[in-house]
């Protein structure tokens, strides 16, 4: 009797384990190269690069091999010395800062400007397609081509717009050698190259609502605004958030347009956590430890971002 | 219905009636100075997404003694010396030849790999579903300066470095995930009946996958594997750091050679823009609409 009982209890958890494995079984298959690959390629590192980040690992401490000889590594244990000092550091807190301001201005820039001109293009108009197409080019144009474009439009001697302003009248302004308008000029540029997805993918979402909607507001006599802040956001909530959480990270982690525009400079202005990190790398001695210690914390950052802006979305009865 | 892809059935084909009410509130009520108003807004607005681009043209075409003054004027004798020089004094070629390869070879892997992934998640709900869906995001989210080091230091030790692998595998950390992600939302467009259809037929989910949906498929995988091409096409970070000679630059590095720290070459910096810039700008445009629907369709639908 109670030999019977324990074995059928020890039997339902692995017809449980069975019954799931049959049902699922080709689910996992499916997905096995993907886990596979993000394990090993992205796993390994990212697990090495954990470890270094507890190590004082430079280059010079660093093992490698030159011609025959193989020299051993001599870098050490060092706990959590790297995170402290980072924390701790006036370079994190002014980084942090002007990474924040960075995203967040850029982001607003886009989404605004992106979500204006979605809204334009999105009326019965003459040559609509014309303006489409000529709005979307800065995202055509590859990103690192874009960069270098804008280094010489900025140019303070022989720039198009300083030459312009000249002819204007003006003073030539120091775009890319003063710290404030070297901060400007990344951000122009950034904001050039991304409004035309945002307007896109906003568009996507103002077409997909129904005409429906419109109309019977307008029978009951809500005012333009009242239809567009009651319909038209509401409406947009899906794509919008999606592509804020998309153009936050990639905006966050823009390392092209800083490192090709201005190098971070000038003395370091427009450096953001990414282009700092990589700096600290591949730069001077390279300090390969201080380096994953860093990307560390900018990416603890981003999932923190991630996490409550899809909780967020959650409570909102959204996403998964 | 919420992503751009879906609303082409519900809304797209549906309106062919509507236009005639739909009229009634915008166009025939829109007064000539807000119409005005509208046409001068976008039109400035063109201007200055067009600008950049039709200044980077004009002055490849400048000498380059031009070049380097403050001069305004549009077109100063005009010369293709810039693109001679580009094509027949530089490694140009070369480069162009290096970042088509890597692209290729990380845009087909990356395509591979993750579509049965884009489609499992698409359509079954199983235990590790929700782990798999945040693993793709967070990946996603990976600044480059997390993983650089680790992969710098582990294709060292295998002398990796300044070889094409060591490049795609760094680009593949983003793309598969990516893709995968990309995939799931264009397979959501395509309707579950066709699977339950192929599952009475007594297909096997795999037999369902090949036979049925993969085929359907086909504009969803191109359009991934276009973004993944464009990913590493546009890639610096990585190829700075991990393409040492100058035979193994990709574009985005040897076109840093012409501004370097102690020399600034625009004219030759410009040409060689304007010949990356063209052929992937016209690409692009084709396949732009693609693009949006594939990024933005992912993450809407549950």
């Amino acid at each position: 009797m109670t030999a019977d009982v324990v074995a059928t209890r020890r039997a339902a958890p692995r017809n449980g384990a069975r019954r799931l494995l049959s049902r699922h079984w080709y689910a996992w298959a499916m997905t096995a190269p993907v886990v596979i690959v993000t394990l090993v390629l992205v796993g390994y590192p990212l697990a090495r690069g954990v470890y270094l980040s507890l190590t004082d690992a430079t280059e010079a401490t660093m093992g490698r091999t030159i011609g025959m000889n193989v020299i051993p590594s001599t870098y050490e244990f060092v706990g959590l010395r790297n995170y402290t000092a980072i924390l701790t550091s006036a370079e994190f807190l002014g980084r942090l800062g002007w990474t924040i301001v960075w995203t967040v201005v850029c982001v607003a820039l886009h989404v605004g400007i992106g979500l204006g001109l979605a809204l334009l293009l999105n009326r019965p108009l003459r040559l609509r397609s014309l303006y489409r197409m000529l709005l979307v080019l800065p995202w055509a144009v590859p990103a690192f081509v874009s960069a270098f474009i804008w280094r010489y439009l900025l140019n303070g001697e022989f720039g198009v717009i300083n030459a312009m302003l000249r002819a204007a009248g003006f003073a030539g302004v120091a775009w890319l050698d003063d710290p404030f308008w070297a901060k400007v000029s990344v951000i122009a540029c950034n904001v050039w190259l991304g409004v035309p997805f945002m307007m896109l993918a906003l568009l996507g979402g103002l077409q997909s609502i129904p005409r429906e909607l419109y109309e019977a507001a307008e029978v009951d006599g809500a005012s333009p605004w009242q239809r567009f802040r009651h319909i038209t956001l509401p409406s947009l909530r899906p794509v919008s958030s999606t592509v804020v959480l998309l153009g936050t990270i990639w905006t966050f982690n823009q390392f092209p347009v800083i490192f090709l525009l201005t190098k971070g400079g000038p003395g370091g202005s427009t450096e953001i956590l990414v282009t700092y990190a990589y700096r600290q790398a591949f730069e001077g001695i390279r300090n390969y430890s201080g380096s994953a210690a860093w990307g560390l914390v900018i990416l603890a950052l981003l999932v923190v971002l991630a996490t409550v802006y899809k909780r967020a979305l959650r409570r909102q009865g959204e996403a998964w | 219905m919420v992503s751009p892809a879906a609303p082409a059935p519900a809304t797209g084909t549906a309106p062919a009636p509507a236009p005639a009410p739909a009229g009634t509130w915008s166009r025939e009520r829109r007064t000539p100075v807000r119409s005005v108003a509208l046409h001068l807004t976008l039109i400035a607005a063109s201007i200055v997404s067009v600008f950049p681009v039709a200044w980077l043209v004009l002055t490849s075409l400048k000498p380059r003694t031009v070049i380097e003054t403050a001069s305004v004027a549009p077109v100063d004798h005009p010369t293709l010396a810039n693109y001679a020089q580009v094509l027949g004094e530089t490694r140009f070629l070369t480069w162009a030849a290096n970042s088509v390869i890597v692209s290729l070879i990380t845009a087909v892997l990356g395509v591979l790999l993750s579509a049965t992934t884009g489609y499992a998640v698409s359509r079954f709900r199983f235990p590790g579903f929700r782990s798999v869906m945040w693993m793709l995001l967070i990946t996603q989210m990976f600044p480059v300066a997390i993983l650089i080091v680790p992969i710098y230091n582990l294709m060292a030790g295998l002398g990796l470095i300044n070889q094409f692998p060591s490049l795609v595998v760094a680009y593949l950390t983003s793309t598969v995930p990516f893709c995968a992600w990309m995939m799931k939302g264009y397979f959501d467009t395509v309707p579950v009946s066709i699977d339950e259809a192929g599952r009475v037929d007594g297909l096997t989910p795999f037999g369902t996958f090949w036979r049925l949906i993969l085929p359907l498929a086909k504009p969803g995988l191109a359009v991934a594997a276009f973004y993944s091409f464009l990913t590493a096409w546009a890639e610096v970070a990585y190829a700075t750091a991990f393409m040492t000679g100058d035979d193994k630059y990709t574009l985005a590095v040897g076109l840093s050679q012409f501004v370097g720290q102690h020399k600034a070459e625009w004219g030759l910096l410009t040409a060689a823009s304007v010949l990356i810039a063209i052929p992937a700008a016209a690409v692009f445009l084709l396949v732009q609409r693609h693009l949006v629907t594939g990024l933005t369709a992912g993450a809407t639908k549950a």
